[in-house]
Order: structure tokens, then sequence, then C-alpha cells
């Protein structure tokens, strides 16, 4: 079975936000990045799919050169080789750009399964993995949360609202957007690290211009909904002013 | 012209329809747009139809298809083009729920069209709207313009809009039936019934009082301090997803847009960041304290208190203050 796995390079978690001077974009200079966590258990389920079926793991990437980073962590994990499509553009770029960079070098590869997380850390669209599917001809399936294989199809189970699941099956080739929490994951071992160094990363430039089909006019922190008082103090301090309002100005207690 | 999407599952609408509603109509003033239409698609939807004419619009289609009975995204996709292209409208204006994720990029897709997804308000941008969205884990907020032909397809967050917010029009909107031709060989996917994973054995959204612990715990050996704090409150535990991801409790206690929805009296978050799929949750709650060591923390643009510091401090003075009496 040929797996693919599309990841993405976003800012880490503890990342503080700080907006460029024109206030559209982050200062990218500032930033420490990481895979982004449902793309991770995308990842870790190809690795457990090509365990039971055997065949290879291929991870897909669209961004800048920064984007390696992830690429040899994935490497690193298990994945037998990589696909980058490279151009500094791409880096903020929206879901539909990046789909139009991935879909024809990965259309090439001929893959029975594609997998992706079912959105990003960063951009948050929930966009890449339909459009990426409608692009190569492919069914797809969002929020998976258990993937069953076998000769020509797939039986996956999609998580639905308020802890309603369904199971679905669709023929091969298939996408599916894999929802975090789906397996454990596993980490990087100093073998898997030195295994990656002579992994193949085949860089290709995107076969058109970059362009995204919505653009940010502005990037501000968010609206407070509520006057949130800050109790300040010591721990104990705090502790007691908060009991005293949820007593008497809450009254919640 | 503006064409809302109604959502429904076993011939009932669901709120976040009515909020799309909501959305469109502002929509219509922003964007000064004449015509509101909202369709509803289903195996037989001539109910829904009249309950969805009460709302001020220009009219409700009715699509009806034996292969939209059971949702599948081939079929929405199939049948929302031909809709959409006899309609021909600018914006095309759904709710963001997991079936919306799991076909509107798609129907964007196929038709060659931008999707903003998961907007929370509509804002005015040199006469032209901008749709406002959370990104970077709610960190940030931008302001988005679509760009290229439209019609723009825009969905917008659950509870962004307020479902009692819709205009209801002076008499019933005229209904019309359209015709969708699918072709059922060309639906790949062959779903099967959705069913429940559990009873769920604790109902949270009857809780009053409901302490939730996040990231920021750390540990699954950390726990005993969260249930102490609850257990002091007289409050039921419960958690954000990636604590029930950890399998350090169970998926029945997860907050959020994948778990469950609550509104108690008071709501204590321990060390929750707030990303948007756990706030849609709980911000409903009438009390929301956030306990973070981050001070920038979008849970703190939902709390009605707030104690920047370490929670590992914090959750035991308060549940020693509170055994003061």
């Amino acid at each position: 079975m040929k797996i693919a796995v599309c990841i993405k390079q976003v800012p880490t978690r503890e990342w503080q936000p700080r907006l460029t001077e024109d206030k559209k974009w982050i200062r990218e200079q500032d930033i420490s990045y990481e895979m982004n966590e449902p793309d991770a258990y995308a990842l870790e389920e190809a690795l457990r799919l090509r365990e039971k079926h055997s065949g290879e793991v291929v991870v897909c990437s669209a961004g800048p050169a920064r984007v390696q980073q992830v690429i040899r962590e994935a490497l690193a994990r298990g994945a037998d080789r990589a696909l980058h499509v490279e151009d500094a553009a791409l880096g903020g770029a929206d879901a539909f750009a990046a789909a139009a960079a991935l879909a024809d070098p990965m259309a090439e590869e001929r893959f029975d399964l594609v997998l992706t997380g079912l959105q990003s850390d960063d951009q948050g669209h929930a966009q890449f993995g339909p459009i990426l599917a409608t692009r190569l001809g492919i069914p797809h399936s969002t929020i998976i949360m258990e993937v069953i294989a076998d000769a020509g199809s797939v039986r996956v189970k999609r998580e639905l609202e308020g802890g309603w699941f369904q199971y679905l099956s669709m023929p091969l080739p298939a996408l599916l957007t894999i929802q975090s929490g789906i397996n454990q994951l596993r980490y990087a071992t100093l073998k898997g690290i030195m295994a990656a160094k002579k992994k193949e990363i085949k860089k290709v430039a995107p076969a058109s211009a970059v362009a995204s089909r919505q653009r940010i006019v502005a990037l501000y922190p968010p609206e407070k909904a509520k006057q949130t008082v800050m109790i300040p103090g010591s721990a104990a301090e705090a502790a007691k002013e908060l009991v005293r309002r949820l007593r008497e100005e809450a009254r919640v207690l | 012209m503006i064409l809302v999407v109604a959502e429904q599952r076993e011939g009932k609408l669901n709120r976040a329809s009515w909020e799309a509603v909501a959305a469109g109509q502002q929509l219509l003033r922003e964007a000064n747009i004449a015509v509101l239409k909202i369709v509803v698609l289903g195996r037989a939807v001539s109910a829904l139809a009249n309950e969805l004419a009460a709302a001020s619009s220009a009219g409700v289609i009715a699509v009806e298809n034996q292969s939209l009975g059971t949702y599948t995204p081939d079929a929405f996709v199939q049948a929302l083009r031909q809709i959409v292209t006899t309609e021909s409208p600018q914006f095309v204006v759904f709710p963001h729920t997991y079936q919306t994720r799991d076909f509107v990029p798609a129907l964007a897709a196929a038709m060659d069209r931008a999707v903003v997804t998961d907007a929370i308000a509509i804002r005015n941008v040199n006469g032209a709207p901008a749709f406002a969205r959370p990104m970077f884990q709610g960190k940030l907020t931008a302001d988005v313009v679509p760009e290229g032909p439209t019609p723009h397809l825009v969905t917008f967050q659950i509870g962004a809009f307020r479902a009692d917010a819709v205009a209801r029009g002076a008499s019933p909107a005229p209904i019309t039936a359209a015709e969708a031709t699918i072709d059922a060989s060309a639906v790949r996917q062959k779903p099967e019934e959705p069913f429940q994973e559990v009873r769920q054995a604790v109902d949270l959204s009857q809780a009053e009082r409901i302490v939730a612990v996040g990231r920021g715990i750390k540990s699954q050996d950390n726990l005993p301090l969260a249930e102490a704090l609850a257990k002091a409150l007289g409050a039921e535990l419960a958690a954000s997803r990636p604590i029930c991801d950890n399998g350090w409790l169970p998926m029945e206690r997860q907050i959020g847009s994948s778990g469950q929805t609550v509104a108690p009296k008071l709501y204590v978050a321990l060390g929750i960041s707030g990303a948007i799929q756990h706030l849609v949750g709980m911000k409903g709650a009438r009390t929301i304290v956030a306990i973070n060591k981050d001070a920038e923390a979008p849970i703190f643009e939902v709390a009605d208190y707030g104690i920047q510091g370490d929670l590992f401090e914090i959750a035991p003075a308060i549940a020693a203050e509170l055994q003061k009496g």
C-alpha cells in the first residue's frame, strides 16, 4: 500500500504572536516551529497501516525551505521518503494554494491512500483535505477516528458532533483527514534520526504561481467577549479573593 | 443574491441553521444585496421548508432526492453545485458544522471558488464585506476577504450569531421545489447508521458546577489535584480534548465541539488555553473562572474571573479556602 501523509509546519503552542508592521501577518523571524499536531496523528496512522499491509509512506509538504525541519522529523519517525513543494510564498498561503501546489506532483505518484490532519493549528481553515481530494479526483472523508483498509477499499469511523460516530466505506484511492487522538504517537529514536539523513527528499517547484483565494486585510488579538476581572496576589490571596467573589458577587457557591 | 444552506438531521433543523440565516440576513445589509433565499436538502423536506419560510426571505428552495436521505459529501456536492449554478448567488452561507466541514471545501474546489470557514463576524472594509475568523488557535483574529469570481462560500461558527436574532417575515416566504439530478453511481462513500459509542454515563450538561482540566495539568499523576478542587466545589470533573486523547480521562468527560456542550452555573478552567473547539462547548456557562500561567491564553477572553499563575499552587489554595467555610 502506497500511502501519502500531508504535513504542515506550524508555530509551536507556546509561541506568543507578534505582528508585522502592516498588521496583516505574523513576524516569522520570531517563530519556532513544529509539526501540526493533527498531521502527526495522520503520520502515525500511516506508519501503522504500513506495518500491517506493507508498502511505503511518503511525507508531502508545501512550504518554504524551513519546512524541511518537520519533513526530517517525519522521516525520523519512520516515513520512507518525502516530497517537498518548495516556494517562499507558500509560507502564509491558504488551503486552496497549498492543495494546488501539491496536487500535480502527488497525482503523478498514484497513491492508494492520502492522509492528513483534520485542520492546521495555524490558519485552521480545515479545507485542505477535501480540496486536495477534489483536485486528485478521489473520494474523501473527514474527522476520522479509525481506518480499516483492505484490497481496493477502506472502511473508516467518522466522528460526528456530540459523541456520535458513523462508519462508512469508499473505494481506494481515497483521502482521509485524521482526528487527533486516533492513536498514540511514537517519537523519533536516535536510530530513526540517523536513518532519516539518508532518506530522499524530492524537491519540486509549484507548477504555477502560488495564489491564495483569501486575503487577510487585518490581523489582531481577539476582542474580549467579557470584562475579565484578573485577580492578583499570591496563590493564597488570589484564592481567598476568588472564593469571596464567587460567593458574594457571582453567587455560584 | 445570498443563498443560505440550512442543515437538518433526521428531519430536524439544527439550531446552527437558524444562526446561519441570521448571519445571512446581516450579510444582506452589510453587502447591500437585495435578495436572500434559503435552501434545504434531503429525502423529504417539505415540513422543514415550511418551518424555514417563517424567516424573512425571498423564498425557500426545497430539494428532495432519495440520494440526499443519508448524508454523503459526494451527493451533497453534486446537488448543491446544480442549485448554486442555477441561482447564481454572490454568497453561499452555511453553519460551520462537522457536516459542512466535510463537503463545503469540496464544493468550493469543484466550482473553483473561494471559501471562508469558521467566520465569527461580518466586517465592512471599504464597502465590501470581510469575514472575521479565528487563527492560530484563537490567539489572533483575521479579517479576510474572499477573492476571485463569485459565488463566495462562507461558513459561520456555531454560537457566533443568535438564532433568536432571525428577522421573521410578515407572512411566510414562498416555497419552491427544485430538482437536483444525482448520479448515485458517482456517490463513492457508502455510509452506515450513526451510533453513540457508549451510553453517556455522565451527563455533564446537567452539572451545576464543572472543573475542567487541560494540557496545563501536565501529567495524569496530577489529576488528584483537580479532583480535590472539584470535590471542594461540589463540581463534576471534565477535560479538554488532549486530556481525553491521552486517555487520562474517559472521552465522555470531554467538553467541546467533539464532546459535550455544557452551560453550568460555574465553570473552572484549569490549565486550558481555550482553543475554539473547547470554547464552543463551554462559553454558555454563567460564570467562568480561568486559571492559566499564560496571561495571553484565549480562555481569558471568555472568563469572568482570571488568575494568572501556577495552577499547582492555586488549585489547592482554592480548595483550602473553600474548606474554611
